[in-house]
């Protein structure tokens, strides 16, 4: 039996535009990065030390602007506080306003006290301006003694073991957002918040790859192999995780052929197939998988090792935020007519164009450059 | 009754909202049982079938009206007046739809065709034209707010803007709605929309500043075959409560637990 296209007359239009694309975007890679901070602070695992401070000081600047992409989205952003005033316990973007506040605080503590020597030390050695801006970060707290310096490694790794369900609550919640809207068969399953989970992970050490890499370059420093390495091998455990997940749901919804499945398959198949197929998938899932494959292999070249862990961490990136596309805009080209789709036309200008999209990913690492000036991201040995 | 839309009577929809949502913070429900006695002198009206709203006094006054709303598919002719009605009581701006009329044809060969009446009427309209001999059957389906029990726009709603009147009608606070349009992506039926000139979330409100008036919905008074009836669902002898227990009633999407309060007489399962 057939059936002709039709749209309900509200639906023609995407709501959701790609600030709420680059809103679960950005929340991820906060998390990723914080959880590689961790894996150092919290599972001592030394050999990410050359990262350590970057992770965590990455995973501040991103979080500075998750809320940037919304705000932009809002009709009535003058309104944003409303959340945090008069709050629905009922809704998920309600809790939101709370989850991104305590996991920003942790953040901004967290740091502070991680770069809290390094701060004291300049603003007792610097005079002027400089002096006085540290003085100011110091916060007028200036003892640095052996014992206060425990006492800071030991809230460290307290705030850290804190942030590791912290950040998995935050980018869960992001997924748990979308899976509990049960009008939308797309969006409407109970693995869309470990899915979002696993793939902010993903995105997250792989930020710090190519960041990692990126800076080195900048400093004509070489790259800590073992470092890259080791991150390497968790990009490839957490992106398998994470594509595993995503065809799992697919698959699932394939093989249950529930009422709606013709529509998510005609979605796939003729609305998203380069999004989907050929970028998450193709470019995105495979070709990253391969290369972690071969650039953990222990016999590699540092350098050939450092390229494709280098690319698999674009890549990575790419598949991240092809996947939050492929979720977001993808869930609303149908109608919930169920039988008909629409078009998404995305302009260059506008509140919510490319251009203010790609300044929305720009400014966090600008934020991280500015941040570079200001703290040292790197090891003392190393620096 | 008559169709009101000067300022003077029709006291702006958004004042009354306002005071209504403040009514409902500061007052208990009892007080506000003793308010609505007020409000309803009286239910009574004479030209129910012929207007689908309720004449019919209210048998239990002390707590506050329960509304339903029924579309009766076999009696909509697709005049598209109810669209008209709607527009202009509520000034909804172009391109956005609280209700709109749905035609769904049934080939013989299987096919089903659904497209949209426009708001100048089924007759003499530019909509496809159908061979009658093709038609297995054929019916027009008016769609609106289901102001549904269990309303997962209010849920999902992070700032209390959407919520349910204490007489069943989901309302939007437009002082209060921050425009997420997170309301418009849980709505299951597609009723909701960004309004562009207030830029917050609308759809129909069973005409709230009418029926609180002892109106009916616009587009219940407007439509001329009576295929929209509103009225009280917690009185027996109303219209409604009648027709709903003379006939098979049908909700849409049930089986995603919204519980509409909106029901259809006449539809099949592919009327999404």
């Amino acid at each position: 039996m057939g059936e002709t296209p039709f749209v309900f007359p509200n639906d023609p239009n995407v709501t959701w535009s790609i600030m709420i694309v680059l809103y679960p975007y950005i929340t991820g890679l906060v998390s990723g990065a914080f959880v590689v901070a961790a894996l150092y602070h919290v599972f001592r695992q030394e050999v990410l030390e050359p990262v350590a401070r970057l992770a965590l000081v990455t995973a501040l600047c991103f979080c500075a602007f998750a809320t940037l992409p919304l705000l932009l989205h809002l009709h009535h952003p003058e309104r944003a506080f409303n959340i945090m005033f008069t709050p629905s316990a009922t809704s998920a973007m309600s809790v939101f306003g709370f989850i991104y506040n305590f996991y920003m605080l942790l953040l901004v503590v967290q740091v502070w006290l991680v770069f809290r020597p390094e701060i004291v030390e300049r603003a007792n050695s610097c005079s002027g301006a400089v002096g006085l801006f540290y003085r100011v970060l110091a916060l007028g707290i200036r003892e640095i003694s052996d014992g206060a310096r425990r006492i800071d490694a030991w809230v460290i790794r307290l705030l850290a073991m804190i942030g590791i369900p912290a950040s998995c609550v935050l980018s869960g919640y992001v997924g748990f957002l979308f899976g509990a809207v049960k009008a939308n068969p797309w969006w409407s399953t109970a693995l869309m918040p470990v899915v979002f989970l696993a793939s902010s992970l993903a995105s997250g050490i792989a930020a710090i790859i190519v960041l990692y890499l990126f800076l080195c370059w900048r400093r004509r420093v070489r790259p800590d192999a073992e470092c890259v390495r080791a991150l390497s091998r968790y990009l490839w455990g957490s992106l398998i995780v994470a594509v595993s997940l995503e065809m799992l749901e697919l698959v699932h919804m394939a093989y249950e052929s529930g009422a709606q499945w013709h529509v998510i398959s005609t979605l796939l198949t003729e609305h998203l197939v380069v999004s989907y197929g050929i970028v998450q998938v193709l470019i995105g899932s495979v070709c990253p998988f391969f290369l972690l494959m071969i650039s953990t292999r222990p016999q590699l070249p540092a350098r050939a090792m450092t390229w494709l862990s280098g690319l698999a961490g674009v890549l990575v990136l790419v598949q991240v935020l092809a996947m939050r596309w492929n979720i977001v805009v993808g869930g609303q080209l149908f109608s919930k007519s169920f039988r008909g789709f629409v078009e998404y036309p995305l302009h260059w200008g506008g509140r919510e164009g490319l251009i203010a999209a790609a300044v929305i990913l720009a400014l966090p690492l600008l934020a991280l450059w500015v941040a570079g000036k200001v703290l040292p991201l790197w090891p003392s040995k190393e620096a | 009754m008559t169709h009101q839309t000067d300022d003077t009577n029709g006291t702006s929809e958004a004042e009354t909202l306002r005071s209504r949502r403040h009514f409902l913070e500061k007052v208990a429900t009892i007080t506000f049982g003793t308010m609505t006695l007020t409000l309803f002198p009286g239910w009574s009206g004479s030209d129910e079938e012929s207007s689908g709203s309720d004449g019919e006094k209210p048998s239990n006054d002390d707590q506050p009206p329960v509304f339903g709303y029924l579309v009766d598919t076999r009696k909509c002719v697709g005049t598209g007046k109810c669209l008209t009605a709607c527009r202009v009581e509520n000034d909804v701006p172009d391109g956005c739809h609280r209700t709109w009329v749905e035609r769904y044809v049934h080939f013989k060969d299987g096919t089903v065709q659904v497209d949209l009446v426009p708001e100048t009427g089924y007759a003499d309209s530019d909509m496809a034209a159908i061979n009658p001999d093709d038609v297995e059957r054929a019916y027009f389906v008016p769609k609106n707010c289901n102001h549904c029990e269990d309303a997962p726009c209010n849920q999902v709603c992070p700032v209390h803007a959407s919520f349910t009147s204490p007489e069943g009608v989901t309302l939007i606070d437009d002082e209060r709605c921050i425009g997420c349009a997170y309301c418009v992506q849980a709505c299951p039926y597609g009723v909701r929309f960004i309004n562009p000139v207030t830029e917050t979330a609308d759809k129909c409100t069973w005409c709230y500043h009418r029926i609180m008036r002892s109106e009916a919905p616009a587009c219940v008074e407007a439509c001329p075959v009576g295929a929209r009836i509103f009225g009280r669902l917690d009185d027996p002898n109303s219209e409604i409560s009648r027709r709903i227990a003379k006939f098979p009633t049908h909700v849409l999407k049930e089986h995603l637990g919204t519980r509409p309060t909106t029901r259809y007489i006449g539809i099949s399962g592919e009327v999404t």
